[in-house]
């Protein structure tokens, strides 16, 4: 079932001689519930831009985006933060962890947002998404306390409390060492797949990328399909963010 | 509703973690705004305190307000009418109108015997709501009570000077004063007024005894003025009422005059308003200082959130919800800060040393005014949502990408 569809989408800004820069040309992306897809893309080959438009954090300049069938430009700006909210969920490069709060408040943070039971049960909910993380033991541990490894675990059960059908990794493994990363990578597949969430990971690690199920190259604001195979032959320098 | 509920806890709860997580920042900004609420609860606190100081000492002078003044006299002869025919006429109009405060003042030449030898006097004659009419303060004893109607010696209060005179005896020895008029006569003194400087010996006695130990001659044109103290909110309605009954019971050829003659009427509608201007003037300037150091703070802090921000609407904090949040951090610290500062402020104006300078001699010394506290915590509210607008603005024109990447 489509979650999220990008039909010809392109994205421009207008610079200050009053020409156009067309950071993304035309992107076709459909993402599918279970899905998993990777992104890699060279340092300002538009992946931020894509972000924001996946995240429905802006809006296309053309074309259009539709999560669950329906089209994001009809969307409130509030419906648009509350979807987002509900059925996304962001991990970042940096951890972005929330300073001065421990890993349970980090965790709580995105259910202020939410209604219902998933508001008032916040702490039991958070609680619970931490020790499936295996960090049971580390609830009242601030950001500084935490290993790189067990920041990204944190950050990663912090996009996933609120139970979201897709989730944007961007660089997840980027300050990461390769077997933390991997093993981070490997949690993060895991439980995706569990929760039947899609997974979109942006990242310009090959081996990162390779563990997704289909993969795409951005270069110049273009987005092409690629085998896996070619994205384990990026893996070279140049592709690197 | 829902939405609303846990939306509103929510923002409490993320304005009260923030400010639990910078407290030290929050502690140094809101110093200010704690000073500024203590300084606008004081002014007003004290203000009040003066003001009342001031409206007491204007009816001393001059009476409570509405103060009416009652006087006749013969449009031809110009002469006043007979005491009873004008005693007459006045109590009929304070039984008409159902006016529970009147008395009746006059002031006459007297002589009295010292030790020191015989002293003139001024002697005023009153009935026994003149001292509440006027506020009178008594230094030693009492005013007078009705009792006092039915002394056989006439009971007295006299003023300082007089006092002095008699060898400043101890009122419970129930001391008395020789006074000179048609023969001599005995009072006692149940009363001192408090010291005034440069005054003459006086002595303040009931109406009715000064009319029994005075000459019928002595009493002759010597009408008394006629005093009537009534609801300001009336007193415009009133006064001609008064004037045409007084005029109808005493008869043709007669004018009363009826006047305001407190302070109130011979200084405009509020004669406190400068006063008030000044210390609310002040208090502003004060407040209004105290804000732009929380806007400066407030703005500084902001800039440095603005990747916490946009991680916040990443996981789907509304732009509202943002504003909301920023906006109820600013004004759930300047609360806590104006219960700091009001606190203080009662400190402050209730300490015993305070309220003895500020009010010297004010007899109806007022409670702390709740609206001093009312207006100290309105406008610590009132400047953390000034102060918060502005970092609110900031906060929800962050780009969330690129704050997060900030």
């Amino acid at each position: 079932m489509s979650l999220l569809r990008l039909e010809g989408v392109t994205r421009s800004v207008e610079l200050a001689d009053a020409a156009s820069l067309h950071i993304l040309k035309g992107i076709d992306l459909e993402v599918s519930v279970g899905d998993h897809v990777s992104i890699v893309g060279r340092s300002g080959s538009g992946k931020s831009t894509l972000l924001n438009l996946l995240g429905l954090l802006d809006d296309p300049t053309t074309g259009a985006i539709y999560f669950d069938g329906e089209p994001v430009r009809q969307l409130r700006s509030g419906e648009r933060d509350r979807k987002r909210g509900s059925d996304i969920g962001f991990i970042f490069q940096q951890f972005n962890l929330l300073s001065g709060r421990t890993a349970l408040e980090n965790v709580m943070t995105p259910l202020l947002y939410a209604t219902g039971s998933q508001f008032w049960r916040r702490r039991q909910i958070a609680t619970e998404m931490l020790e499936r993380m295996g960090l049971g033991e580390r609830l009242t541990s601030m950001p500084e306390q935490l290993s790189g490894g067990e920041q990204q675990r944190v950050a990663i059960a912090r996009a996933l409390v609120r139970g979201p059908r897709l989730i944007l990794a961007d660089e997840p493994t980027g300050a990461l060492d390769i077997e933390t990363g991997a093993s981070v990578m490997a949690l993060l597949d895991e439980v995706a797949e569990q929760s039947q969430a899609a997974l979109i990971t942006i990242t310009h690690d090959a081996n990162v990328a390779a563990i997704a199920r289909r993969h795409y190259r951005l270069d110049r604001g273009v987005l092409s399909p690629v085998d896996v195979t070619a994205v384990l032959a990026l893996a070279t320098p140049e592709v690197t963010l | 509703m829902n939405r609303w509920a846990s939306s509103i806890v929510g923002s409490v709860v993320e304005a009260w973690a923030e400010l639990r997580i910078h407290k030290t920042r929050v502690l140094l900004s809101l110093i200010g705004v704690a000073v500024a609420v203590t300084a606008i609860t004081v002014v007003v606190g004290v203000g009040a305190i003066a003001q009342q100081a001031i409206t007491e000492s204007n009816e001393r002078n001059g009476g409570r307000s509405a103060l009416l003044s009652i006087n006749a006299y013969n449009e031809q002869t110009g002469e006043t009418p007979q005491p009873d025919a004008l005693q007459g006429a006045f109590e009929t109009v304070l039984e008409r109108y159902s006016i529970d405060y009147a008395t009746r003042s006059l002031y006459a030449g007297g002589k009295a015997q010292f030790a020191s030898g015989v002293v003139d006097l001024q002697v005023q004659a009153v009935d026994v709501d003149f001292g509440t009419i006027h506020r009178l303060a008594i230094d030693q004893g009492e005013w007078f009570t009705d009792a006092d109607e039915h002394r056989l010696a006439p009971a007295v209060v006299i003023n300082t000077t007089t006092w002095k005179l008699l060898g400043s005896p101890d009122l419970s020895t129930h001391p008395v004063i020789e006074l000179l008029a048609d023969g001599s006569v005995t009072a006692v003194v149940v009363g001192v007024l408090p010291p005034k400087p440069y005054e003459m010996a006086s002595i303040t006695m009931l109406y009715s005894a000064w009319e029994r130990i005075t000459p019928d001659d002595a009493r002759a044109g010597n009408a008394p003025n006629y005093e009537l103290w009534v609801p300001p909110a009336i007193a415009d309605e009133l006064t001609p009422l008064v004037r045409r009954d007084m005029q109808g019971e005493l008869g043709e050829g007669f004018t009363a005059q009826v006047n305001r003659g407190d302070y109130a009427a011979s200084q405009g509608d509020d004669p406190l308003l400068p006063l008030k201007l000044l210390v609310g003037g002040v208090a502003g300037l004060v407040l209004f200082l105290g804000a732009l150091g929380l806007v400066n703070i407030s703005l500084v802090t902001v800039r440095q959130r603005i990747r916490e921000i946009g991680i916040r609407r990443s996981f789907g904090a509304t732009a509202g919800r943002v504003f909301f949040a920023v906006m109820m951090e600013s004004v759930v610290a300047t609360l806590a800060a104006g219960v700091v500062g009001v606190t203080l402020a009662i400190l402050i104006v209730q300490n015993p040393s305070v309220r003895e300078m500020v009010g010297q001699g004010v007899q109806d010394l007022p409670a702390f005014p709740i609206e001093a506290a009312l207006i100290g915590l309105a406008a610590s509210a009132g400047v953390g949502a000034l102060a918060g607008l502005l970092p609110a603005l900031v906060a929800v024109r962050v780009k969330v990408i690129d704050a997060i990447r900030y």
